[in-house]
């Protein structure tokens, strides 16, 4: 009922192609995590794009009505039925959307994850947003960008646990070459804790009176930080930057502590998906160390477990903030 | 009031040495400026402390603190959200009474069915935070959603201290005087000092628990906004474990965990002791492996003083035996 509801409202959205469209046309399904979610609305827009750019393409986009894998499994199975080319899902579970996924294989459809995973033997490929040394490579080039002198930036983490914040900073170490003149001088631990990461902001400027940047690669200790500087009237003079969404950053690019930011773009990730997608149904090799055109992002290669990154993190800024915080 | 009782005294020396101390590692922590910057960022721990006190003191705990403080903000922001222009003395009465009823929840079933507080609230403090992912679909309300009255009235300055530090020390002062100048406040030593004599005095043991539920709530509603407005965000997180703290400064200040003992000057001794730590520690440079130790240590030290005091001297009920010891 709904999906063939949705089917109706996607066939309309593509009315252009409706016209012309041919048994050729290859059709591509887009099972996201949930109808509804900012996130993913963008991540169809983005499909859409890619299917207008390489044409004689039909997107599907659905998924269920809430977060569930019983939710997407139904979905699947229907889009199995209707003998589609290609599925590429962003999972609400690793493993339990396997034996469906596998069922799709073995019809000949192409299966692709993105976002979210599933397990190496439910699908082809996947594609993440991202990739650790990107990530770690942004944090520090989104601080540098605004200080061409050079000068002093602090790091607020999450705790002094989390291992995707501890693996993006120690990235970020790495390359600190390629920034002359920028001096990493502490790294303090809010521990996702709005309170505690406005204190260690606070203690930061304190402690450093020269300080010009706060990098926080975690989305609770971004938003503090920025609420930090604009209480203690530092704006202009220290930058918080790092990971954060452009929902909640919305007051803060606002208010001009943060002069910019960065998190995956939903559109492009959705783009890149249908890409891949449409590439290996199209019999490119998803094999590890094959490389596969994502066209407009260029090309990303598989590694050992048929996973690819797709591209740095998107900086957001005053330019685009207002277009993005609507969205997720 | 009555004088500060040595064990204040000792808890204000410690104070005072802590931050001669953080002063020769940071100069500037001493500053005036600084020192109301402390006090207002300890400003909702010492609200909080103070609900938790008169709560502890009748024998009970309330762990769903920090749990109310969250929904209460959550409805706060939620309703700025969607009614920008209703001015700020109705959106703390609703946190108020928002926060009231909720701690009245807890204190019902303290009272009417008798169960033990720490289930009670251990119970209401998961439905509460689950209730905000109810309200908010788990969504952040974000700082540009809120007004600018919303957010800016914790922060307006009046003689070079916020608004937020203000309502902190005025509630220092009702509470101070509700315990000392009431019969509901000497009825909360009463029951925490001896339910069963006080049964005989004719109090209520059951009603005065429910009471010291609801002022905690009406304290952490009030806190929520406080909150909310201060960090300009709300979601379903937000003060996660804080209640920990709360508990920990009224230990700390002498608030004895076996009911009936402590004082609202020595709460505020206790929650400025763990303000100022928790502000020196990002400034004096201790490795953040060591902060936790650090924090832990000073609650172990305060108990371990407290229980040794509560030997020596028993239950204290009435100020004039008290006095005469």
């Amino acid at each position: 009922m709904k999906l063939t509801k949705l089917l109706a409202t996607v066939a309309a959205a593509t009315g252009l192609f409706a016209g012309s469209a041919s048994a050729e046309d290859m059709r591509i399904a887009l099972v996201v995590k949930a109808l509804g979610i900012g996130f993913f609305e963008a991540a169809a827009k983005g499909a859409e794009e890619a299917a207008d750019e390489l044409g004689g393409v039909e997107i599907i986009y659905t998924g269920p009505t809430d977060t569930t894998a019983e939710g997407q499994i139904e979905v699947i199975n229907s889009l199995i039925a209707q003998n589609v080319d290609a599925i590429a899902v962003s999972s609400n579970d690793t493993d339990a959307l396997v034996p469906t996924l596998k069922k799709a294989m073995q019809r000949g459809i192409t299966v692709v994850s993105w976002d979210s995973g599933v397990a190496e033997e439910g699908r082809m490929a996947h594609l993440n947003p991202s990739s650790n040394p990107l990530i770690g490579n942004m944090i520090i080039k989104l601080a540098a960008d605004h200080l061409p002198d050079g000068g002093d930036v602090a790091v607020l983490s999450a705790t002094t646990t989390s291992t995707n914040q501890n693996t993006w900073i120690e990235e970020m170490n790495k390359v600190m070459g390629d920034y002359p003149g920028i001096n990493v001088v502490a790294t303090v631990y809010g521990d996702d804790l709005a309170d505690k990461s406005y204190r260690e902001a606070q203690g930061l400027m304190q402690s450093y009176p020269d300080l010009d940047a706060i990098i926080a690669p975690t989305s609770v200790g971004i938003v503090a930080a920025a609420q930090a500087v604009a209480d203690a009237g530092k704006v202009g003079e220290v930058n918080v930057t790092g990971l954060g969404l452009p929902s909640e950053m919305a007051g803060a690019i606002q208010s001009g502590a943060s002069k910019s930011f960065a998190i995956w773009n939903p559109i492009d990730l959705g783009y890149s998906a249908t890409m891949m997608a449409y590439q290996i149904a199209k019999g490119a090799e998803a094999a590890p160390g094959a490389e596969i055109s994502i066209g407009r992002m260029g090309t990303i290669t598989l590694d050992d477990t048929n996973s690819a990154a797709m591209a740095d993190p998107f900086v957001y800024d005053s330019s685009n903030i207002d277009e993005f915080k609507s969205i997720f | 009031m009555s004088a500060l009782k040595s064990r204040d005294t000792l808890l204000f020396g410690a104070i005072l040495l802590l931050l001669a101390l953080i002063s020769t590692r940071f100069p500037g922590f001493a500053a005036p400026s600084n020192l109301a910057s402390v006090l207002t960022d300890t400003s909702p721990l010492i609200v909080l402390a103070l609900g938790q006190m008169v709560v502890i003191l009748t024998r009970c705990i309330d762990l769903s603190v920090a749990a109310n403080l969250a929904l209460t903000g959550m409805v706060c922001a939620m309703l700025n959200v969607a009614m920008p222009d209703l001015p700020m003395p109705v959106v703390i009465l609703v946190a108020l009474v928002c926060g009231a009823c909720l701690g009245a929840v807890n204190g019902l079933l303290v009272w009417k069915l008798d169960i033990p507080p720490i289930v009670v609230t251990l119970g209401t403090m998961t439905i509460f935070r689950g209730i905000i992912f109810l309200l908010s679909d788990g969504q952040w309300i974000n700082a540009h959603e809120m007004s600018p009255a919303f957010t800016g009235l914790p922060r307006t300055v009046i003689l070079g201290l916020p608004i937020l530090g203000w309502i902190a020390l005025l509630m220092v002062a009702v509470m101070a005087v509700v315990m000392s100048r009431t019969p509901l406040g000497r009825a909360f030593y009463a029951v925490g000092g001896n339910p069963r004599a006080a049964v005989y005095t004719g109090l209520d043991v059951g009603r005065t628990q429910f009471l010291a539920f609801v002022i905690s709530g009406t304290l952490a509603g009030l806190t929520g906004y406080l909150w909310i407005a201060r960090y300009a965000v709300a979601y379903v997180d937000i003060a996660g474990g804080f209640e920990l703290d709360v508990v920990a400064a009224c230990v700390i200040g002498g608030i004895s965990i076996a009911g009936g003992v402590g004082t609202v000057v020595g709460t505020l001794l206790g929650a400025l002791f763990l303000g100022v730590v928790k502000n020196a520690l990002p400034v004096v440079d201790i490795s953040p492996f060591w902060q936790l130790a650090i924090s832990g240590a000073a609650i172990i030290i305060a108990v371990t003083l407290n229980a040794r005091a509560g030997r020596a001297k028993g239950r204290v009920i009435l100020k004039s035996a008290e006095v005469t010891r």
